[in-house]
C-alpha cells in the first residue's frame, strides 16, 4: 500500500500512522452539547466507499494528511495537508 | 434424523444415500414475527435461541450471501473467557460455559477443543496485568493458572528462551481456552435452527428497513418486502451500512483483520499461544495447518484483504517468540471486517427505534462471543430486557462514560485498538 | 526412465541423491521429480485422508502429490515440491505422512474405510462421550493428519527481505512475458523480469515447437541474453510473485539457495516487496486433470508434464504410455514421446471429431474410466461406445484443457470470468490497477498469441510511462486454435479423485450438495475440495463444475472460490526474515549502557530501551538487596540514574504557552522562565494519556517531558493538535530524546556532588525546587532541573548526548565517593511508591484525572483536549476504582500487584469485586510493604480495612487503606 504525501511523495504505507476518519480533526466548541460532542468522537459514517481519513507521515516529514480513499477498492484519490484544508 | 457415529456407520453400509439437506432453502415469506438481519455465527446462533429458548419460530434470517459466509468463516477459530473487565468478564464467561455444551444441544461437531490457551508475559508489569486479569477470571469460576518461565518452558520447550528480543518472562494459562471447526458453529446452528422452524434464507439481501411511527414494520429486500414485527441487525462487516438504512449512526469504524494458515504439518502446536509483545497468535488445527493472526491493517477498509507491512509483523513476531515455525510455509492469507468500536468492546441493544435491535461491534474477538451473542440477542429481542450476562454492552455507554469496557487500556476513542 | 538425445540437462554431470536413504543419481538440470521419474520412483508421496500412493503428477510448483521433505533438524523443511527442487550433490529427500515407511503405511487402513469417511464425516460423530473428544479422538485426528514435519528446532538458515522498484514488471518469463519485457525494455522502461523457475522461458522450455525458425528454448535464450545485457533490466529467476497488493506492490519469493548445498551467509531464501508502475501478469496456464475412477494412481500425470520431462529433461515417466486427452494437449505429448522413441500404447480422445494422429492406436470419442495397479499405474479401463477395454499401461499422461493462472488478478477481490468457448475462466479487465494480463493466463493459448499480446502488454506498460520505441518484430511461432471438449469427470462407480491431495473425490462434493452445502463456497468448505497447498490449483475448475451439474446451475451461475495470497506457499521464516533472535524490534540503548553493563547491572527492557535493573555489590545475593541498599542510599546521601529514555520535547515559538495550556489539563502559560511545572494530559475521551514534567528554559523555548513508553505517541498527538486543532499558533517542536543524555541525581547530598562537577557551584537560594537553568559541566553546556521523582532533594542534569558516557562514570564515581552510587529501575520504583507517584502501571489508559486524585488538575478556566468528555457522569462517579494507598495489617505482610480487592468479609468472587493492586514494593524506609490500588470509592474510605486476594497466587491479605504518599506526605525533603 503506498499513500502519496503532499510533501514527501508516494510512500510505503509503513511510514504512516492512521488516525481515522477526518472528522477528527474538526473539534466542537468545549461548550457544545453532548450529543455533538459523541458525535464527534464515536459517531462515524463509516462509507464503504469513498471517505476522507488522516494520516500521519511519522517516519518521514510528520505531517498530518487528509487522504481521499475508496475503502472498498483502496484507490487513493487524493491527499493534502490537513493544515491546508479550509 | 440426528447425528451420530451409528449414523454415519449406517449410511456408511447403506451406500450414504440417506443424507439429506442440512437446512431447508425456503422462499420468503411475507410476513415474520422477527426478522434477522445476517446469516452469519451470531446472526444464526440468535434464530437458534430465538427458537430454542423462547419458542419463537416464526423467525427469518436474511442473509445476502451464503450462511456462515462473513467472519465465522474467516478467523482464528480461539475460544478463551480471559477478559478482565466488568462487562466483558461474565459475558465470555458465560459463552464459554455455552461452548462447553454446544455439541451434544447442537448434535453437530463443532470440534470444540479446550486444548489450553497460553498468554505470555514480557516483563513484569506486563505479569501484573495478567495476574490482575487471572483474578477476574478466577473470581468468577472461571480458570487460570500463572506460569513462571520454566512453568512455560514445560508446556512449550519450542519457543525461543536465550536469544529473543523480549524474553519470556511467564504466562497466564487458561487450560479450559482452545479453539472449535468455525464453519462448522455456523453449520450447527443453521442445522439447529431450520429443524426448529426457523427459516434461512440465502441470496436475500436487505436493501432497505421500513419504519413508522417510530417503530420497525419489515425490511426491503431483493428478495420483496419481508413484514416483520421486530428486526435484529446483526451483520458484522456492514454494520454502518444496515443501521443507516432505519437512520442510525453508530460508533463503529470497519478495519481489516488478516489470518493466515499454513500447509498441513504433523502436530507440533498444542496449544492457543499468544505472544504479548507484538500482535501474534497461533495454534495448530486438526488439519494441521497453523493459523495464526496478529493486529489489524489499522485503516478503514471494507476490502476483505490486506496488505503486506501488517504480514510481514506477524511473521516477525513468530520467528522471535518460535523460530521452528521457519520451515512452515504460509499457504494462505485473508482479511476479515471487523466492526471495531471506541472502546473495542461490543453493543447488543435496543436502537430508539421500537423493534428494531442491534448486535455489533465485536471487533476483532467475535467468534468465541457467538453462542453467547446469539442467546444474548434471541433474550432482548423476545423480552426486550438485556441478558443478564450482557448488560454492559450498552449503545450509550460513550455518550455518558459508564461502564467503558477498553481492555487494551489504549483508550475509548476509534483507532486505538 | 532416460531417453537418449533429449532435454536441456547436462549428462557430463552426475549428481547423486538419495531419496528415503536409498541413493540415486541424476544429472545437473534435473528437479529432484525428474531424477526421481529417471531412476523408475513411481510412489514418491501418501494422499492426506486415505494415504493412498501418490506419484508426480506434474512439473511446476502447482504439484498437489509430490511433496517431500528436505534436511534435518534446524534445516528440515518439509512439504518441499519435488518438481520445483532442483536437483544437487548431496541432496537428500525423504518421503513424508507415512508410517511406518512410504511402500508400508499402515494408515491406508483408512482407505478401507472409505465408506464411513465421506465429506464431513466428523461432523456427525465423535461427539459422546464429551470428555473423548480432547483426550482420545482429536488426538488421533491429529496424528493421522498433516503431511511433513516440522523438527521443533529453531531455524538455522538465514533469510532476507528486500524492496525493488521498477517500472513494468513483468510476471512469468514463458513466451508472453519474454516479449512483453523485450519490448517494454527496448522502449526504455526500467523493467524487472520475475519467474519462478531456474531458466527462462517457461513452456517453450518444455516444448519442442519452434520460435522464429529455432527451437523455442534457443529463442528464450537469446532473448534472456539479450534481456540480461541491458542496463534497465533486472532478471529475477527463482522468484515467485506470490501476491498482488495496493498500489502497485507486490510480494516475491525469491529461492536463493534451495537449489545447492548451504553456503555460509548466503541467505537461503528473500522476499521481496516489489513496487511496479505497471505490470504484465504472464504467468500462463495450468493444465487440469479429468475425474475418473482411480485416477490418482502413481503413473497417472499431466500430458504437459509428461511431455515436459521428455522434452526437458529427457526422461520418459513409463514405458508404455498412454494420454488421455479432451484436446489437442494429449496429441502432442503422443507425438513428442514417439519422436523420442517412447511407446505409446493408446490415446484416448474424448472428442469424437478429434484430428487424426497417424502411427498410434486413437480412440476417438472414448474416454478412461478406471485404473489398475499394485502401488503405480499398471493399466486403464477405456470406455467407448462399443463398449469398455483394458490396455496395458504404466503412464497416463491426462490433458483436461487448460486454466489461466488468473491467481494474482483475485488477490484484490477481482472475480474472473467464464468464457465459454475456452472452457475456463480468465482475468477481469482492471481486477488490479495497473496489471495487465496477457498470454496464456489471459486466455491466448498459441504461442503466437503469447507473443502478440506480450508485445502489446509490454508496449502499453512502456507508452502509459511515457517511453517509445520501436517494437521488436514478432517472431513466427505456431498459432493452433484451442478447442477442447466439455469433460470434467467420467461418469461411474467408485472414487474419482478432484483434489488429489485432499483425498476429495467426485462423490463428495455430490454429497455436499446432496446435505445442501450448494455454495461453492460451502462445498469448499465442508469436503475441504481446493484448501489444499495446491490450493485448489488442479482441482477447482472441475470441482466446481462438478458442483454445478449436481445443483443443476451453469457454471459461471455457480461462482468460483476466492483465490488469496500466496500464489505458492511462503515460508514464515522468509516473510519474516529479520525477526528471528533480537530483530524483531529496534533495540534502544542509553549512553550509560556500557558502563552499566560492565558494573554488572542486569539490563531489563523498558519499550525499545534498555536500562538497568539494579547495580550489585560484592555480597549481595538477590536483587532486593541490592534494591533495599539503593533505596537507603538515595534517601541517606545520594544516587545517579540514568533517566535519559524519558520523552523529550524541544518547543519553541511564542505561542508555546497557550498551545500547553490546551494539550495539558494544568495551565502552564503561567510558568515562569526558568520554572518547571508537572502537567497531566489527557487524550480527547477524558482519559489520561501521560504526565511528565515541562520546563521554561527562556521566554519562548520550552522542553516538555514524558513517560519512556509514551514517548513516541505523545509526539504524535501534539503534532495532532497543532496541524489539526491550532495551526495558526506560532510554535515548532521536535523530539531531542535521543540528542540529550539525562541523569538523575537525588539524595540529601545531591547538590554536594554536583558542584563537584558543574564549573559554577550551585547557589541553594537560586534552585529552589521546580526550577530549571543552563549549567556548565567542564566547560559542557548542560541544563540542569531541580525535579524529583524519588521524594528527595533531586535534580536532573542533561548534557550532549556524546557527552553521557563521560558524565555518567563521572557522577557515579562522585556518588561513589560520597558513600552514594547509581541505582536502577528497581529501586526509581521503590523511590516513587514511597511517594506515590504514579507509572503507567497507574496510568493504564482507563483512568481520570479524578480516579487518580487531579481533577484539580483539570483547569476550569481554559479548554485542554479531553476537558468535555472528563466531565461525562460516568467518568465523573464517586463509585469509580480511584487510587489509594494499601499496608497490609493482617498476620500475611505480602500485597502483590494484580490482586483484587473485596470488603474485610465479603466471599472474593467476582459480584463483590472492589478494585484492584497496581503497584507494590517492599519499602525499605518503612519497613513494610506498601501497595497502590485502585479502590470504589476510594477516597471516602480512609482507614477501612479491606481484603486483597491474588487468586492466582493464592495470597490473601487484610489491607489499611491509607493515603498512596506513604513517606514524606509534606514534601519537605524534596522542596529542602
Amino acid at each position: 500500500m503506498r499513500l502519496p504525501c503532499p510533501i514527501c511523495g508516494e510512500r510505503d504505507r509503513r511510514e504512516f500512522y492512521y488516525k481515522g476518519a477526518a472528522e477528527a480533526a474538526d473539534r466542537p466548541a468545549p461548550e457544545a452539547d453532548e450529543a455533538v460532542w459523541d458525535e464527534f468522537l464515536h459517531l462515524r459514517d463509516n462509507p464503504a466507499g469513498v471517505t476522507r481519513d488522516l494520516w500521519y507521515h511519522e517516519a518521514g516529514c510528520c505531517s498530518w494528511i487528509v487522504v481521499t480513499r475508496n475503502t472498498i477498492t483502496h484507490e487513493v484519490l487524493d491527499a493534502a495537508l490537513v493544515e491546508d484544508q479550509p | 434424523m440426528g447425528f451420530s457415529g451409528f449414523r454415519v456407520l449406517k449410511e456408511g453400509l447403506t451406500g450414504n444415500s440417506g443424507w439429506t439437506p442440512q437446512w431447508r432453502d425456503p422462499a420468503p415469506k411475507d410476513e415474520y414475527d422477527i426478522v434477522i438481519i445476517g446469516g452469519g455465527g451470531h446472526g444464526l446462533s440468535a434464530a437458534y435461541y430465538l427458537a430454542r429458548e423462547h419458542g419463537l419460530t416464526n423467525v427469518a434470517v436474511l442473509e445476502k450471501g451464503y450462511l456462515g459466509g462473513g467472519n465465522i468463516g474467516r478467523n482464528t477459530t480461539i475460544v478463551r473467557a480471559n477478559y478482565f473487565l466488568e462487562g466483558n468478564s461474565q459475558f465470555y464467561s458465560y459463552s464459554m460455559k455455552l461452548w462447553e455444551g454446544l455439541e451434544l444441544e447442537l448434535n453437530y461437531n463443532v470440534m470444540h477443543s479446550q486444548r489450553g490457551q497460553i498468554s505470555l508475559f514480557h516483563s513484569d508489569g506486563q505479569r501484573d496485568v495478567f495476574v490482575r486479569r487471572g483474578n477476574m477470571m478466577r473470581s468468577q469460576g472461571d480458570d487460570a493458572v500463572l506460569l513462571d518461565r520454566e512453568g512455560v518452558r514445560k508446556l512449550l520447550p519450542y519457543l525461543d528462551y536465550d536469544n529473543t528480543r523480549f524474553p519470556i518472562y511467564g504466562a497466564l494459562y487458561h487450560p479450559r481456552g482452545g479453539t472449535a471447526r468455525h464453519d462448522a458453529v455456523a453449520w450447527g446452528y443453521a442445522r439447529g435452527a431450520d429443524q426448529r422452524g426457523v427459516d434461512l434464507i440465502q441470496n436475500c439481501e436487505v436493501t432497505g428497513i421500513d419504519v413508522a411511527n417510530g417503530a420497525v414494520t419489515g425490511v426491503q429486500t431483493t428478495r420483496g418486502a419481508i413484514c416483520a414485527k421486530k428486526v435484529g441487525i446483526v451483520v458484522a462487516g456492514r454494520t454502518s451500512q444496515v443501521a443507516a438504512m432505519a437512520g442510525l449512526r453508530l460508533p463503529i469504524e470497519s478495519h481489516i483483520l488478516q489470518a493466515f494458515v499454513t500447509e498441513g504439518l504433523k502436530p507440533c502446536i498444542d496449544h492457543v499461544i499468544s505472544y504479548g509483545m507484538g500482535h501474534f497468535y497461533i495454534s495448530q488445527s486438526d488439519k494441521g495447518g497453523l493459523v495464526f493472526g496478529g493486529d489489524l491493517d489499522m485503516y478503514a477498509s471494507y476490502a476483505q484483504r490486506g496488505n503486506l507491512p501488517m504480514v510481514e509483523h506477524v511473521m516477525e513476531a513468530g520467528m522471535t517468540l518460535m523460530p521452528m515455525i521457519g520451515k512452515a510455509k504460509v499457504l494462505r492469507s485473508w482479511g476479515g471486517i471487523m466492526d471495531m468500536t471506541p472502546d473495542g468492546s461490543p453493543i447488543i441493544d435496543k436502537t430508539g427505534i421500537d423493534g428494531l435491535y442491534l448486535d455489533c461491534g465485536w471487533c476483532y474477538g467475535g467468534f468465541k462471543a457467538v453462542p453467547a451473542s446469539g442467546f444474548s440477542f434471541a433474550h432482548l429481542i423476545a423480552t426486550d430486557r438485556p441478558f443478564e450476562a450482557a448488560t454492559g454492552f450498552r449503545l450509550d455507554r460513550f455518550r455518558d462514560g459508564y461502564g467503558l469496557m477498553d481492555e487494551e487500556g489504549t483508550g475509548a476513542q476509534h483507532n486505538l485498538h | 526412465m532416460r531417453i537418449a538425445d533429449r532435454g536441456l540437462i547436462d549428462r557430463s554431470r552426475s549428481v547423486p541423491f538419495t531419496f528415503d536413504g536409498t541413493r540415486y543419481s541424476g544429472f545437473a538440470g534435473d528437479t529432484l521429480a525428474s531424477a526421481l521419474l529417471a531412476n523408475g520412483v513411481q510412489v514418491v508421496a501418501r494422499s492426506f485422508k486415505y494415504h493412498r500412493p501418490r506419484g508426480v503428477y506434474s512439473a511446476g510448483s502447482e504439484e498437489p502429490n509430490a511433496l517431500v521433505t528436505v534436511g534435518v533438524g534446524g534445516r528440515q523443511e518439509p512439504n518441499i515440491r519435488a518438481t520445483t527442487q532442483e536437483l544437487y550433490e548431496g541432496l537428500e529427500a525423504r518421503s513424508q505422512n507415512r508410517w511406518p515407511s512410504l511402500g508400508f503405511d499402515l494408515l491406508s487402513v483408512n482407505d478401507l474405510a472409505v465408506p464411513f469417511l465421506g465429506a464431513g464425516f466428523y461432523y456427525k460423530t465423535f461427539m459422546w462421550p464429551r470428555a473423548f473428544w480432547e483426550k482420545l479422538y482429536e488426538p488421533a485426528i491429529r496424528r493421522a493428519a498433516g503431511l511433513g514435519a516440522l523438527s521443533q528446532e529453531h531455524n538455522t538458515d538465514i533469510y532476507e527481505k528486500a524492496f525493488a522498484f521498477c517500472d513494468v514488471l513483468v510476471i512469468g518469463a514463458g513466451p508472453t512475458g519474454l516479449m512483453a519485457a523485450l519490448t517494454a525494455a527496448r522502449a526504455g522502461a526500467d523493467v524487472i523480469l520475475a519467474d519462478e523457475d531456474a531458466s527462462m522461458g517457461g513452456r517453450l522450455l518444455g516444448e519442442t515447437e519452434e520460435v522464429d525458425g529455432q527451437p523455442g528454448h534457443v529463442w528464450a535464450a537469446d532473448v534472456v541474453a539479450e534481456l540480461a545485457a541491458m542496463p534497465n533490466v533486472r532478471l529475477m529467476s527463482r522468484t515467485t510473485v506470490t501476491g498482488s497488493y495496493d498500489h502497485g506492490t507486490y510480494g516475491a519469493v525469491e529461492r536463493v539457495g534451495h537449489h545447492r548445498r548451504r553456503r555460509p551467509g548466503l541467505p537461503l531464501e528473500c522476499f521481496w516487496r516489489i513496487v511496479a508502475k505497471r505490470t504484465v501478469l504472464a504467468a500462463g496456464a495450468l493444465e487440469r486433470p479429468v475425474a475418473f475412477r482411480n485416477n490418482d494412481r502413481p503413473g497417472i500425470m499431466a500430458a504437459g508434464a509428461v511431455r515436459a520431462y521428455a522434452n526437458r529433461w529427457g526422461v520418459s515417466p513409463g514405458r508404455a504410455v498412454t494420454v488421455f486427452a479432451t484436446n489437442d494437449s494429449g496429441h502432442r505429448t503422443a507425438r513428442d514421446l514417439m519422436d523420442a522413441g517412447v511407446h505409446i500404447a493408446a490415446v484416448i480422445d474424448s472428442r469424437h471429431d478429434a484430428p487424426d494422429l497417424p502411427g498410434v492406436q486413437l480412440i476417438k470419442g472414448g474416454q478412461v474410466c478406471d485404473s489398475q495397479g499394485r502401488r503405480g499405474l499398471e493399466s486403464i479401463t477405456v470406455r467407448r461406445p462399443s463398449g469398455e477395454e483394458r490396455i496395458q499401461t504404466d503412464c497416463l499422461a491426462v490433458a483436461g484443457g487448460w486454466n489461466p493462472s488468473v491467481h494474482l488478478t483475485c488477490h484484490m477481490g477481482g472475480r474472473p470470468v467464464w468464457r465459454d468457448d475456452l472452457l475456463a475462466f480468465v482475468p477481469v479487465e482492471g481486477a488490479v490497477a495497473g496489471l495487465q494480463a496477457a498470454g496464456a493466463c489471459n486466455g491466448a493459448f498459441s504461442t503466437a498469441a503469447c507473443l502478440r499480446e506480450g508485445q502489446s502488454a509490454g508496449r502499453d506498460a512502456a507508452e502509459a510511462l511515457g517511453y517509445r520505441g520501436a517494437d521488436a518484430p514478432l517472431p513466427e511461432a505456431e498459432d493452433d486454435p484451442y478447442r477442447t471438449d466439455r469433460l470434467w469427470s467420467v461418469a461411474g462407480k467408485g472414487r474419482a479423485w478432484l483434489d488429489f491431495q485432499n483425498d476429495v473425490t467426485v462423490k463428495d462434493v455430490k454429497l455436499a450438495a446432496t446435505e445442501n452445502f450448494r455454495s461453492v463456497e460451502h462445498m469448499k468448505r465442508y469436503t475441504t475440495q481446493g484448501m489444499a497447498p495446491d490450493q485448489g490449483k488442479n482441482s477447482n475448475m472441475s470441482a466446481l463444475a462438478v458442483l454445478a451439474d449436481a445443483t443443476g446451475r451453469e457454471i459461471p451461475e455457480t461462482g468460483t472460490t476466492t483465490f488469496r495470497p500466496p500464489f505458492v506457499p511462503v515460508s514464515v521464516a522468509a516473510m519474516g526474515a529479520g525477526g528471528q533472535g533480537t530483530g524483531f524490534a529496534p533495540e534502544r540503548l542509553t549512553t550509560s549502557d556500557v558502563v552499566s553493563r560492565d558494573m554488572g547491572a542486569p539490563m531489563i527492557e523498558a519499550g525499545l530501551w534498555y536500562r538497568p535493573s539494579f547495580f550489585p555489590r560484592k555480597g549481595e545475593k538477590t536483587w532486593r538487596q541490592s534494591c533495599d541498599r539503593e533505596v537507603a542510599m538515595v534517601r541517606e546521601t545520594v544516587g545517579v540514574s540514568d533517566v535519559s529514555t524519558l520523552g523529550k520535547i524541544d518547543l519553541q515559538g511564542p505561542d508555546v504557552g497557550a498551545f500547553l495550556d490546551f494539550v495539558y489539563a494544568n495551565r502552564f502559560s503561567t510558568v515562569k522562565p526558568g520554572r518547571v511545572r508537572y502537567g497531566l494530559m489527557l487524550r480527547e475521551d477524558g482519559h489520561v494519556m501521560d504526565d511528565g514534567t515541562t520546563a521554561r528554559l527562556g521566554e519562548d523555548h520550552w522542553l516538555m517531558t514524558t513517560t519512556t513508553a509514551a514517548a513516541g505517541e505523545v509526539v504524535r498527538h501534539l503534532e495532532f493538535v497543532h496541524q489539526c486543532h491550532c495551526p495558526d499558533m506560532d510554535m515548532r517542536f521536535i523530539s531531542v530524546t535521543e540528542q540529550w543524555a539525562q541523569f538523575a541525581v537525588a539524595g540529601p547530598k545531591s547538590r554536594d556532588l554536583l558542584n563537584g562537577v558543574l564549573d559554577v557551584p550551585l547557589v541553594a537560594e537560586d534552585w529552589p525546587f521546580m526550577t530549571c537553568g543552563p549549567v556548565s559541566v567542564m566547560g559542557v553546556a548542560g541544563r540542569l532541573f531541580r525535579i524529583s521523582f524519588s521524594g528527595e532533594h533531586a535534580y536532573e542534569i542533561a548534557v550532549p548526548a556524546r557527552y553521557g558516557e563521560s558524565l555518567f562514570k563521572l557522577l557515579v564515581e562522585e556518588a561513589e565517593a560520597m558513600g552514594g552510587g547509581p541505582y536502577g529501575m528497581e529501586a526509581l520504583n521503590v523511590l516513587r511508591l514511597e511517594k506515590g507517584l504514579i507509572t503507567h502501571a497507574e496510568i493504564h489508559g482507563r483512568v481520570t484525572a479524578y480516579d487518580i486524585g487531579m481533577q484539580r488538575m483539570v483547569s476550569q478556566a481554559k479548554d485542554c483536549i479531553g476537558k468535555t468528555m472528563s466531565e461525562r457522569p460516568g467518568l465523573m462517579d464517586r463509585h469509580r476504582a480511584r487510587l489509594v494507598g494499601l499496608k497490609p495489617v493482617g498476620a500475611v505482610k505480602m500485597i502483590t500487584a494484580g490482586a483484587h480487592l473485596y470488603d474485610k468479609d465479603a466471599d472474593p468472587v467476582r459480584l463483590n469485586h472492589q478494585g484492584y493492586v497496581t503497584s507494590n514494593c517492599f519499602s525499605p524506609t518503612l519497613d513494610s510493604v506498601i501497595a497502590l490500588a485502585f479502590l470504589h470509592r476510594g477516597p471516602e474510605r480512609m482507614g477501612e480495612v479491606i481484603r486483597t486476594v491474588d487468586h492466582v497466587r493464592g495470597i490473601e491479605t487484610s489491607c489499611e487503606v491509607v493515603d498512596p504518599v506513604f513517606f514524606d506526605p509534606e514534601g519537605g525533603r524534596a522542596r529542602g
